[in-house]
């Protein structure tokens, strides 16, 4: 029997409990000060509604753009050669560790209209800084490396055979990606999808430089819970918090979900 | 993750160019590494949407900050850099680390320990838990303090009693730190260790190793690249923390203010040169964290 069992959970559970779990009851018990009409009317105002619509919505597209895109940066990282591979490779992790402050102000001066891309974009009559197609950009930037993370050692693990297999039995390449490949790392796929989603719907930093934030037009959720905390409404900043925790609950329940799911996937193949 | 180049069916240079005759010699059945190769137009095609949209949404901005930070010149680089309330945000930032970064530690190392090398009931639960504040808006992780420790929480008035201060002042920030940087250290450990299993832990005890002997002998040396990845990465983000800080901050210059911070105030008051210069710093450190982070992979794999 080895050592130290009581002393590191305990320690661990004391922990967890001081930094983590207290500080996130005291939304609930805050909320639970409120009535149920108050609370209603906090977290369903046409503002607040106009807010989840853009921070959920654009999440969502963000998110599906880095699948795409992830699936392919993934494949081209894992199948192909071609010089600068590894530092190229090495970069992917940039928006992990670029503080978001950073990675908001960078966007924000190449979209703009002055800036490298937004000169170009600006004739064309595409506005991107201070509108929510500038929250889209920075949510895509922010969940950039989920997908290819979660794709390439699922890719690099795919046995050679099968797609030989498919090959020899006479399937075209595209049949044997359709039919063979894609199916593989679908569930990789999802997972990622859903993590660059669950860290999109919370994002602020990167968002607030380039969004504009316009109440009703680009204005994010966790930027609203800031207002009203700037307000001194905390009832009112709790309430949307509350939400958001909740959105962020069942995701975490899907993504843990989805990884069971693709581990018992990964045994059964 | 490594990136296994080497294997057999990994087509080398000379096999792409030379696609056409390797076609025409090879047997009727297609050829290992052939069967798996898509023709040159769409490789070419696929690494150029692949390059395009990184170079889109990474290398440009990377290399707009270093762009946007040298525009007026080395000297009002420098002068950005080396102003006082610039160097106390940085005083701040290395402080909320150097404080974050070894708690989380601790708590990590402890947390694997009993989550890897024992059994016990709720550990997925537990698992998930530590996880939660990867989950959680950062906003909201800023907040929860506030509600805590504001003047309107639970301790406020307390604190006010007895003229403490925790939110808007520094104890705030290490705090909303320690909250979004929690889980880095553990959640990099905890699967290595499962890995590991016990095994040559029991044998060590079996040979009569104390408590502190096993960790130092066995466990460290096997967990140590683990260990190093997750510290650099809870570095990085304990140095890079924007909103939960900036919840428990109040932005007050050259007190309460970290360096992401510090970029937002500048960059709000129109002055952009000195706002990148100080983002620069950061940037740096994110490629530092980078390089660091290959050079473990790279580690962790022989």
């Amino acid at each position: 029997m080895l050592p130290g069992f009581h002393l590191a959970l305990g320690f661990t559970l004391l922990y967890l409990s001081l930094i983590v779990l207290i500080p996130l009851s005291a939304t609930l018990a805050k909320t639970l000060t409120m009535s149920w009409e108050a609370f209603w009317a906090a977290v369903s105002a046409p503002r607040v509604l106009a807010s989840y619509r853009l921070s959920f919505g654009a999440a969502l597209i963000a998110a599906a753009i880095n699948t795409f895109f992830g699936l392919i940066v993934a494949w081209v990282l894992v199948r192909y050669r071609f010089p600068g591979k590894k530092l190229i490779d090495a970069l992917v992790d940039l928006p992990f560790a670029l503080p978001t402050a950073v990675a908001g102000i960078a966007l924000t001066a190449i979209y703009a209209k002055n800036g490298w891309i937004g000169s170009v974009l600006e004739p064309l009559g595409v506005k991107v800084a201070f509108t929510p197609l500038g929250v889209l950009v920075a949510l895509v930037f922010i969940g950039l490396p989920f997908v290819v993370r979660t794709v390439q050692p699922v890719l690099e693990d795919l046995e050679p055979e099968l797609e030989e297999a498919a090959a020899t039995l006479g399937a075209s390449r595209w049949q044997t990606f359709g039919r063979v490949i894609f199916p593989a790392v679908l569930p990789a796929l999802t997972t990622g999808f859903a993590l660059a989603f669950a860290r999109a719907v919370g994002e602020y930093g990167s968002v607030i430089f380039i969004a504009g934030n316009m109440p009703m037009v680009s204005e994010i959720t966790p930027l609203l819970i800031i207002t009203k905390l700037e307000q001194y409404d905390y009832a009112g900043a709790t309430a949307l918090a509350v939400v958001m925790l909740a959105a962020s609950f069942l995701l975490l329940l899907l993504i843990n979900y989805l990884q069971w799911r693709s581990r018992r996937h990964a045994v059964s193949t | 993750m490594a990136q296994p180049q080497a294997r057999s069916f990994d087509l080398a240079w000379s096999d792409v160019l030379h696609a056409d005759v390797f076609l025409n010699t090879s047997p009727p059945l297609p050829a290992r590494g052939n069967a798996r190769a898509e023709p040159n137009a769409v490789r070419w095609a696929l690494i150029a949407i692949a390059l395009a949209f990184l170079a889109l949404f990474l290398f440009v901005p990377l290399a707009a900050v270093f762009h946007e930070a040298l525009k007026k010149g080395w000297n009002a680089y420098l002068a950005a850099i080396v102003e006082p309330d610039a160097l106390s945000a940085i005083k701040l930032t290395l402080l909320a680390a150097l404080i974050a970064v070894p708690l989380n530690t601790v708590f990590g190392v402890a947390a694997a320990w009993a989550i890897a090398k024992f059994e016990f009931r709720g550990k997925h639960l537990l698992i998930t838990l530590i996880d939660l504040p990867f989950s959680v808006s950062p906003v909201i992780s800023g907040l929860v303090y506030v509600l805590l420790f504001g003047a309107q929480g639970w301790f406020g008035t307390w604190l006010q009693a007895h003229d403490a201060r925790i939110i808007f002042a520094v104890p705030g920030i290490v705090l909303a730190t320690v909250f979004v940087t929690f889980p880095f250290v553990a959640r990099e450990l905890i699967p290595l260790m499962q890995a590991q299993g016990k095994e040559e832990e029991e044998a060590a005890v079996v040979l009569g190793a104390s408590g502190w002997q096993l960790f130092r002998r066995v466990t460290l040396p096997n967990i140590k690249w683990g260990l190093l990845y997750g510290v650099i990465l809870c570095n990085a983000r304990a140095m890079g923390e924007f909103g939960a800080v900036s919840v428990v901050s109040g932005h007050i210059r050259g007190s309460t203010n970290t360096l992401p911070l510090h970029v937002e105030i500048l960059y709000n008051e129109y002055q952009f040169a000195a706002a990148f210069a100080v983002a620069s710093l950061l940037a740096l450190l994110a490629l530092v964290t980078l390089a660091i982070k290959s050079f473990v992979e790279r580690e962790m794999d022989k």
